[in-house]
């Protein structure tokens, strides 16, 4: 069984379909990528799996347990966690807070005892702070530990946000373009971040990204959506050299002179 | 006959929270700050046209001085949006809450030290007392409100549509980024319709001060005003000027049918009950934030 | 300068960073529990007026500060906590009990009412808690059976445990009797805040999406916000109306919630020190301004003085110093901490843009 599973998955809003007829599996320990022309449906599909959308038709099963059951608040309790395109942060508090918002699921202490501030709240506490501690040493946040995100660089705050996923404790980590907007060497870290959270971690990637530098050196195993529909699935050479592909890219004259994506 | 009479009233009066409502949610629109003063706003509008007018203050002639008015409150609202909206943008919605309420405080104040906080009647040629036919006591006031309402209405739906500013307040309101992009100078359109915003304030407050005294509290009918913009639905100008007549016709209905204390009541269990039922209003159109 | 070497987990969580910081507030303490011996009984009164005020502040500052939830409500609530515990009071229930229950039952109101009121953003719940807010005066009124409606009602001497504390008799146990509610709501706010519960508030106010995506749950989030808000404005509001001696329905009239909300931005958005300083602010201003209308010989009170001074304030702060007088405080602290290497544009206000809420 697939860690993630989803099926002939369709959404429409109004007369528009955004996802067409969508089946996908992501293998566990597997660094899969969505790529596509802007508007294919990418970040609609991370939409529908964190349950912002609800499909038409289709299923979405997480480690065989139906995803569409769930509401929005409750898929992160699977240990799927997301980053978002254009970094949804919060931005009044400071960088250790963020990400111990990410440890919200591991929660155990009750209001009444929160407002006492009993031993087990405060053991708790404890171990959440080494949770987090563990993420800001891999991702080097040290610097910026108690900074509001507010006056952050946008390069920081990407980190920010994959650490907060991060924190969570996930089994399936949603990353969505997290190389946008970054600096040649800001996209190199995070090659090297997405190795070791696959590697070291064992957790599992699903992104979207437009970047095939970085998809063709970290994933495994890529889909190309059009129009909301697959249009191609394989390894990332695979996917890379896929007429249709070609063609959803560069044209149809290009895949007459057997032109290969970059 | 009973009927008619309430309802003439109701009107007359939800023409007055139809339009405090309308200058509400123009400023909304247009720029999504939501204008807590715009009662206060009113009943500015009204006693400067009472300062200008009533011939213990400076007596001049009532169509002499209403450009004046119209001028007077359209500089205002748009150095308000100057001075100290455009520095609130980009600061939390509590801000943005809290300045507006704090302006209608200073108005208020403003107005009660200029004029004195006793009830006064503005020499509107509005105020044209009363008419019997038969049973029915009709206020001629009352009937030249709804007359003055639908005349504002058909001219500044022309605005909208006819007058190249209208068009740019429009554009600006429906999709700032875009209207920006095709020239149109954003901030000074936001500008200009806090202006306008003012004009018509100054118009619900002439229409107000003609039915009856006016005293510096009479800016809290905006607090009905808002619940009027609210039943009708934010987004929507003829939905503002609706949920007014609604809220003005059920007012009437309600002290005469309900038990006493019953009827100051009604009006916000209407507003409580459309934002359970329906919370973008009666007649807005919803469409979900995109993520 | 100082700095803090992190050694251990605990010291994110203490409630003091340091020695020198516990020592501060310790010392605060010491101060008010003594303020009876070096005050006046009248100043103490105001002192005690702060402190009632303080402690309704912190509700709101919990559910606006802290969850980003706007209310123009919270006069309700004060009125429902003051009258539910008068009520309990005249039927025989012992004070504390009383005082405590009225908390809670205001509470969970509060909650009840947040449920349906979730749906609302922004304006909306702000427009939507203003009718709350009127809607109590008339309701008031309605029941007068129980409220004595216009006439209002007196206020029962306070009996704690045998020992009868009135504000006239002894004004100095009245003065600690609502040092200990304020300090206890505090205590409890700030204990929050260092917990799950209080990063949710704040995951909630600074983006709702990624909340969810967090495993927040927003609508149960906002309701436990808005209850305990609603609770310890309560203890505020039956404070206020025992302090008082006599109140009617025009003593929570919707007026009251807008200066509560003004009160907290004055004092500072966000931070439990703003709740104290908004309060000082907005309970010595009417002797400040009337000390001023003496000087300038106009003996008669100038009706909306007041509020329109307190608008003026309210909008130069907001203009000037959007983080409000513990905003001003934190910059000043900088500054002579880092003095003589403070630069101007540290103190720069970081452009935000306001997220739109609306649904076109």
């Amino acid at each position: 069984m697939s860690l993630l599973e989803i099926d002939s998955v369709t959404l429409k809003f109004g007369g528009l379909t955004a996802v067409n007829n969508l089946s996908m599996k992501v293998e566990e320990g597997q660094v899969f990528a969505l790529v596509g022309p802007n508007g294919a449906g990418k970040s609609t599909v991370f939409n529908l799996i964190s349950r912002f959308y609800t499909p038409v038709s289709g299923s979405i099963t997480f480690d065989g347990k139906d995803v569409l059951k769930l509401a929005p608040h409750d898929v992160p309790q699977l240990g799927i966690a997301r980053t978002f395109q254009n970094i949804e942060l919060f931005h009044q508090a400071t960088v250790l807070q963020n990400l111990l918002v990410g440890r919200h699921r591991h929660r155990q202490t009750n209001m009444i005892s929160q407002m006492l501030h009993l031993p087990s709240v405060r053991a708790e506490e404890r171990a959440h702070r080494h949770a987090v501690e563990e993420v800001i040493d891999l991702l080097d946040l040290q610097p910026y530990r108690n900074s509001r995100i507010a006056g952050l660089p946008y390069g920081v705050r990407k980190v920010v946000e994959l650490g907060r996923a991060l924190a969570s404790k996930p089994r399936l980590l949603l990353l969505d373009e997290p190389a946008s907007g970054l600096s040649v060497e800001e996209t190199q870290n995070m090659r090297w971040w997405i190795d070791d959270i696959r590697r070291h971690m064992k957790i599992t990637v699903l992104m979207v990204e437009h970047d095939m530098g970085l998809v063709s050196k970290v994933c495994d195993r890529v889909l190309a959506l059009a129009d909301g529909a697959k249009l191609a699935e394989g390894t990332p050479a695979e996917v890379q050299s896929h007429p249709s592909v070609i063609e959803a890219y560069l044209g149809t004259n290009a895949v007459s002179k057997g032109g290969k994506v970059a | 006959m009973e009927v008619l009479q309430l309802l003439i009233s109701g009107l007359a009066n939800g023409c007055v929270y139809g339009l405090i409502a309308l200058g509400f949610v123009l400023i909304y629109k247009a720029t999504e700050a939501v204008n807590f003063a715009q009662g206060d706003f009113m009943m500015l509008g009204a006693f400067v046209t009472l300062g200008l007018v009533n011939p213990e203050y400076m007596g001049i002639p009532f169509w002499l001085a209403l450009p004046l008015v119209f001028v007077i409150m359209g500089v205002l609202g748009y150095l308000l949006d100057l001075v100290v909206l455009r520095a609130v943008f980009g600061q939390s919605q509590v801000a943005v809450i809290i300045v507006t309420i704090a302006l209608g405080f200073v108005i208020r104040f403003a107005v009660g030290e200029i004029w004195g906080h006793e009830p006064q009647s503005l020499r509107s040629p509005l105020a044209l007392g009363d008419v019997r036919v038969g049973d029915l006591v009709l206020g001629l006031a009352d009937v030249a409100v709804i007359i003055v309402t639908v005349i504002m209405t058909i001219l500044l739906w022309q605005f909208f549509q006819r007058t190249k500013m209208g068009l740019a307040m429009q554009a600006a309101s429906q999709n700032q980024m875009a209207a920006y992009y095709m020239g149109i100078p954003v901030k000074r359109i936001q500008g200009m319709v806090w202006a306008l915003a003012g004009i018509v304030a100054a118009v619900a407050g002439i229409l107000y001060a003609s039915k009856g005294a006016l005293d510096p509290s009479a800016g809290f009918i905006g607090i009905k005003a808002f619940a009027a913009a609210v039943i009708g639905g934010f987004g929507s100008l003829p939905g503002a000027l609706l949920g007014g007549l609604i809220v003005g016709v059920i007012e009437p209905f309600a002290a005469r049918y309900l038990p006493p204390g019953w009827s100051q009541i009604a009006p916000y269990a209407l507003l409580i009950a459309v934002l359970l039922f329906r919370p973008h209003g009666l007649f807005a159109q919803v469409r979900a934030k995109k993520v | 300068m100082k700095f803090h070497f992190k050694t251990d987990y605990d010291q994110d969580i203490r409630m003091f960073p340091d020695w020198w910081n516990f020592s501060l507030y310790a010392a605060l303490l010491v101060l008010a529990l003594c303020l009876p011996l070096l005050i006046d009984p009248f100043f103490l009164g105001e002192a005690t007026n702060v402190l009632i005020w303080a402690t309704a502040g912190l509700g709101l500052m919990l559910l606006t500060g802290q969850t980003g939830q706007v209310s123009l409500g919270h006069s309700a609530f004060m009125a429902l906590g003051c009258y539910s515990c008068v009520l309990m009071m005249e039927a025989n229930v012992p004070f504390l009990a009383a005082f405590l229950l009225a908390g809670v039952i205001t509470g969970i109101v509060g909650a009840l009412i947040a449920i349906p009121a979730l749906k609302l953003h922004g304006v909306y719940l702000a427009i939507a808690t203003l009718a709350l807010a009127i809607l109590a005066d008339d309701i008031i009124v309605l029941l007068k059976e129980w409220t004595d409606g216009v006439n209002g009602k007196m206020s029962p001497p306070i009996d704690l445990f045998g020992y009868e504390i009135s504000r006239w008799n002894n004004p100095v146990e009245w003065y600690y009797l609502t040092l200990a509610v304020v300090l206890m709501v505090t205590l409890f706010y700030r204990n929050l805040l260092r917990a799950p519960l209080g990063r949710a508030f704040a995951a909630v106010r600074d983006s709702e999406i990624s909340a969810q995506a967090m495993g927040v749950n927003v609508a149960q989030t906002k309701t436990i916000a808005f209850g305990i808000s609603c609770a310890i404005t309560g203890l505020g509001g039956a404070l206020m109306g025992l302090f008082a001696g006599a109140f009617n329905n025009e003593t929570f009239n919707f007026l009251l919630s807008i200066q509560l909300l003004m009160m907290i931005v004055v004092g500072g958005l966000g931070f439990i020190h703003g709740a104290f300083l908004g309060a000082v602010v907005i309970a010595f201003l009417p002797q400040v301004l009337s000390m001023t209308t003496d000087l300038f010989g106009r003996g008669v009170a100038i009706p909306g003085l007041e509020s329109g001074v307190f608008g003026v304030i309210l909008i130069l702060f907001i203009l000037f110093e959007p983080m409000g007088l513990y905003g001003r405080w934190l910059k000043i602290r900088t500054f002579l901490e880092l003095f003589p290497f403070a630069r101007k544009d540290m103190f720069k206000r970081q452009k935000s843009y306001l997220k739109t809420e609306r649904l076109r």
